[in-house]
């Protein structure tokens, strides 16, 4: 007898039945889904981090003009005694036409073409930072007076721009602050050697500069700031963490008290930045009376913030120790404190440093908190030293990186791109350390 | 002497207790430490802790009651406007530290010799003119309407402030040293001194884990008070059913907050239809298909989302993808042209929310047992109908706690919203209109200028209150799902 096929049945097990065809076209499309997603997310990743790194690597150079300045003691030293009080009358506008005065010199002498140029204008090609370094060179070393030296200034920040190819002949048509003739003077200078991107070391040491002069701007408060912060953060926020990990994970007995603190620990790890920062405001400076914009109270707020993790890390490593040990150091006559302190604990060590490293990565990337309590101010002064320095207003780098994308200027989304490259390099720098240390001492029990 | 420096004084005495005590333990049993109930080292501790934690314990509270009496001793000399009004008050006492401090700066600065410091201010009105000169020299800014009572309060605190640091001083060292004798004289071979250390370490352990609880009560406080403030002068009603925000600091303020939970949930929403499809299928992926290499190179890879300071997504959306959206979408579609918008801010923040959503629900399907896959695989089910009639619903209730999790972390999140999503409260329909949200506004209501007596101000702690228990209660909820569901397997 022959059994006709089944609907959607094969005849032979040799040749796949259209049922079996179509599940495997749902295998094979479910497949691609999860292929699909993971294309996505890491595509979009790459491009993300492609935009910011090729929109941010030009602000490691910056456009610099090179010419000999005449440092006219008539204009800076009127009394022509070189009495260093009297000197500081003089301000960054008297600076300012002496270096315009020996950059029209300096064209003359190259003989590049000025026409159509008001020398006021040619002079608006040098940053208005530029004079105000010149003073400070000037007012260290009086000796430099009547001497005529090789300087290399800061270019106008839409100078800069226009060699990075961020300002063109069409935008400085619409542009109040650059004409289309000075780009045109700019492309001699290059031309004839005075003008070039130089490595811009002053955007590491600098600090932020006011909206007019982005080309002076640097990340030189807001690394210290950040520097400050992971001190006080690794030296208040660890030691309790591990303290707190510790009684959890060896010596709380089970009780109410025990449970509350778990719950609080793990709910705590899931509230919203923002929240530690509305904390920080009203504990720490409203309450507590803390100065604003210290690195010590961004520092406080981001201990609270990083303990669970730190606390949840730390844990995982004590806990993978295994008992043996304990039973080991107990049977020989250790207390339960010398067992943990001797033995378990340096065991950790390694996981806890680990799960510690990547805590305080994330601790230098948290930004919204840190607007709260004040970081996002305008600081131009250096924090002092510490310990008096944590009490000094600071900033912080991803706080750097949102103010300066706030401002007008496209110059500065360039620093603010730029910034986030030097964060990303010391998060980079962090991780790796973390998979280094613990891929060394990784153990398996 | 300053306090850090009594601290670090203190800390050396510390370890010169510490050599003393175990020195003086070797002496009690002569040299033969078997007979000793303790380590040495024990003994030497024991020494430490008693010379510096009483002495610590009295110059914390010196150092939190020695600023209020002081305020007790200067109120009465300050003009009877500034005792009048708590606001004039606080700002007349900034100005006497200030003076104060500037005269000691200037001490320093060798500006004026300590006795001309000392003696500066005996006649007021003649001495306040010079100054604003000398501590312009140290850099210490004067307002220039200062009372002439401040500069003689001011020379009041110095004095104040001389004694008291000098009492301080005496006082700390006398503790410091009370308990070195008697961690000394109390040093006998049968001290049980291991135990007494290990007492006061578990002590320390167990304070250091309170540290959570004391944030949380921290938190719930700071805002609780604020909000209370706040609801005092604004009605709660109006508050949680206002359709309109639009603060002024002017006053007639309409603090309605509807617009700005519209906001929220609108971005978390579209951040959650990005994210958890891709979520969910890269971590099935991860789980069910890719060999132990790709999982190997492809969980760290993108996990590495989840690395990146959030900031750098707000750039993105700002310089990015806002842009993008509006040039390719919106304008096209004519619907607005607007750069920053719910669309780009939920857009980015879906992002940033796959790794949370993939590594979560990844442990999730790694923990459903084996044998449900080889149970279903055997029954002849291809692998996307095993993931899809077995694992999955085994697994959907951990997945739902995944979910809520990402959800609050999504209605959490401040700076991606905060560049990406615009400053505008509506209530609007349209995706790539720019919206915002409450984080945005705690944002803007606490940065810049601000009065902690006036409403707008005081509204970002009750908007702070709300963000706290929406995303807790899911925190919660999301928890007990995942608990629950794990010890269904174990």
């Amino acid at each position: 007898m022959t059994v006709a096929p089944m609907k959607g049945r094969s005849a032979s097990i040799l040749t796949a039945a259209p049922d079996m065809k179509r599940r495997n076209r749902a295998e094979a499309r479910f497949r691609l889904y999860g292929v699909i997603a993971i294309a996505v997310s890491l595509s979009v990743l790459a491009f993300m981090l492609v935009t910011i790194f090729s929109d941010g690597i030009s602000s490691f150079r910056q456009a610099k003009l090179a010419f000999p300045v005449t440092l006219d003691a008539g204009v800076l030293d009127p009394k022509g005694n070189g009495n260093r009080d009297e000197m500081t009358k003089v301000t960054t506008v008297g600076y300012g036409k002496v270096l315009a005065k020996s950059f029209l010199a300096a064209l003359d002498a190259k003989g590049i073409d000025t026409t159509g140029l008001k020398d006021k204008e040619v002079g608006e090609l040098i940053s208005k930072e530029a004079a105000g370094d010149l003073r400070a060179r000037v007012l260290a070393d009086p000796a430099l007076l009547g001497q005529t030296i090789d300087l290399v200034v800061l270019a106008n920040g839409r100078i800069d721009g226009y060699l990075k190819g961020r300002v063109t002949m069409d935008s400085a048509k619409l542009d109040s602050n650059v004409s289309p003739e000075q780009l045109q003077l700019a492309d001699r200078l290059s031309a004839a050697g005075l003008l070039d991107l130089h490595w811009n070391v002053a955007f590491f040491t600098k600090p932020d500069a006011s909206d007019q002069r982005p080309e002076a701007a640097g990340l030189g408060v807001a690394i210290l700031g950040s520097l400050y912060m992971m001190i006080l953060v690794a030296v208040m926020c660890v030691p309790v963490g591990v303290a707190a990990s510790i009684y959890l994970e060896e010596f709380a007995p089970k009780n109410r008290w025990t449970d509350l603190i778990e719950v609080n620990v793990s709910n705590l790890a899931a509230v919203p930045s923002i929240v530690y920062g509305i904390l920080g405001l009203a504990v720490f400076i409203n309450f507590a009376g803390l100065p604003q914009s210290s690195s010590l109270v961004g520092a406080l707020v981001i201990s609270l913030r990083t303990l669970p993790t730190v606390i949840i890390a730390t844990r995982a490593s004590i806990r993978a120790v295994p008992p043996s040990i304990r039973d080991a150091a107990l049977g020989v006559g250790a207390s339960k404190m010398q067992t943990v302190l001797h033995h378990v604990l340096p065991l950790a060590m390694p996981g806890i440093l680990t799960g510690t490293i990547l805590g305080l990565a994330v601790a230098l990337g948290d930004t919204a908190p840190l607007l709260l309590i004040g970081m996002v101010a305008f600081v131009d002064n250096y924090p002092s030293l510490p310990v008096d320095g944590f009490l000094d207003p600071a900033t912080a780098l991803p706080v750097q990186v949102y103010s300066w994308a706030t401002r007008s200027d496209p110059a500065f989304i360039e620093r603010s791109n730029g910034a986030i490259i030097v964060l990303l390099v010391v998060l980079i720098t962090m991780n790796l350390a973390a998979v280094l240390l613990r891929r060394k001492f990784e153990r398996r029990w | 002497m300053t306090a850090l420096m009594l601290l670090a004084v203190m800390l050396i005495l510390g370890l010169i207790a510490f050599f003393l005590g175990r020195s003086r333990s070797f002496a009690q049993v002569g040299g033969d430490i078997r007979k000793l109930h303790s380590l040495p080292s024990h003994y030497g501790w024991h020494a430490a802790l008693m010379t510096v934690l009483p002495a610590l314990g009295v110059l914390i509270l010196w150092l939190v009651i020695q600023p209020m009496v002081m305020q007790r001793q200067i109120t009465p000399m300050l003009s009877p406007a500034a005792q009048a009004d708590a606001t004039a008050f606080t700002l007349a006492m900034d100005d006497v530290r200030r003076v104060a401090d500037g005269l000691d700066r200037a001490v320093v600065a060798g500006v004026m010799t300590a006795p001309e410091a000392a003696a500066f201010g005996t006649d007021p009105t003649a001495d306040m003119a010079q100054l604003h000169d000398k501590l312009g020299e140290v850099g210490v800014a004067l307002g220039a309407d200062l009372a002439p009572e401040t500069l003689t309060a001011a020379q009041a605190y110095r004095d104040l402030a001389g004694t008291g640091a000098m009492a301080r001083m005496i006082v700390v060292g006398i503790a410091a040293l009370a308990g070195l004798i008697f961690a000394l004289r109390a040093t006998k071979a049968d001290l049980r001194a291991r135990n007494r250390v290990e007492r006061i370490l578990l002590g320390g352990l167990m304070l250091a884990s309170s540290i959570a609880i004391l944030t949380t009560i921290g938190i719930v406080w700071s805002m609780f008070s604020e909000s209370l403030a706040f609801f005092r002068q604004y009605p709660i009603q109006d508050f949680l059913f206002g359709l309109t925000w639009s603060p002024n600091f002017k006053g007639g303020s309409e603090l309605g907050f509807l617009p700005l939970l519209w906001g929220t949930l609108y971005i978390s929403i579209i951040a959650m239809i990005v994210a958890v499809p891709l979520g969910l299928f890269t971590a099935i992926y991860l789980s069910e298909y890719a060999t132990p290499r790709t999982r190997a190179l492809v969980k760290p890879a993108v996990e590495v989302i989840a690395g990146i300071p959030t900031v750098v997504f707000g750039l993105f959306a700002l310089i990015t993808v806002g842009p993008l959206l509006r040039d390719w979408l919106a304008e096209p579609l004519g619907l607005g042209n607007s750069g920053s918008s719910v669309m780009t801010a939920g857009l980015v923040i879906g992002i940033l929310n796959i790794p949370f959503v993939s590594s979560l629900a990844d442990d999730i399907l790694n923990a459903v047992p084996q044998t449900l896959r080889d149970g279903s695989y055997a029954l002849g089910a291809t692998s996307s109908e095993t993931v899809k009639q077995v694992v999955l619903p085994a697994a959907l209730p951990g997945i739902m706690g995944a979910v809520l999790m990402a959800a609050s972390r999504a209605i959490g999140e401040t700076m991606v919203v905060a560049m990406g999503a615009g400053a505008a409260a509506k209530l609007s329909l349209n995706p790539f209109e720019a919206m915002t949200t409450m984080t945005v506004k705690i944002v803007s209501q606490l940065t810049g200028d601000t009065d902690f007596a006036a409403p707008e101000t005081l509204v970002a702690f009750a908007l702070g209150m709300t963000l706290f228990v929406l995303t807790l209660g899911l925190n919660i909820a999301a928890l007990k799902i995942v608990r629950k569901y794990k010890e269904q397997y174990e």
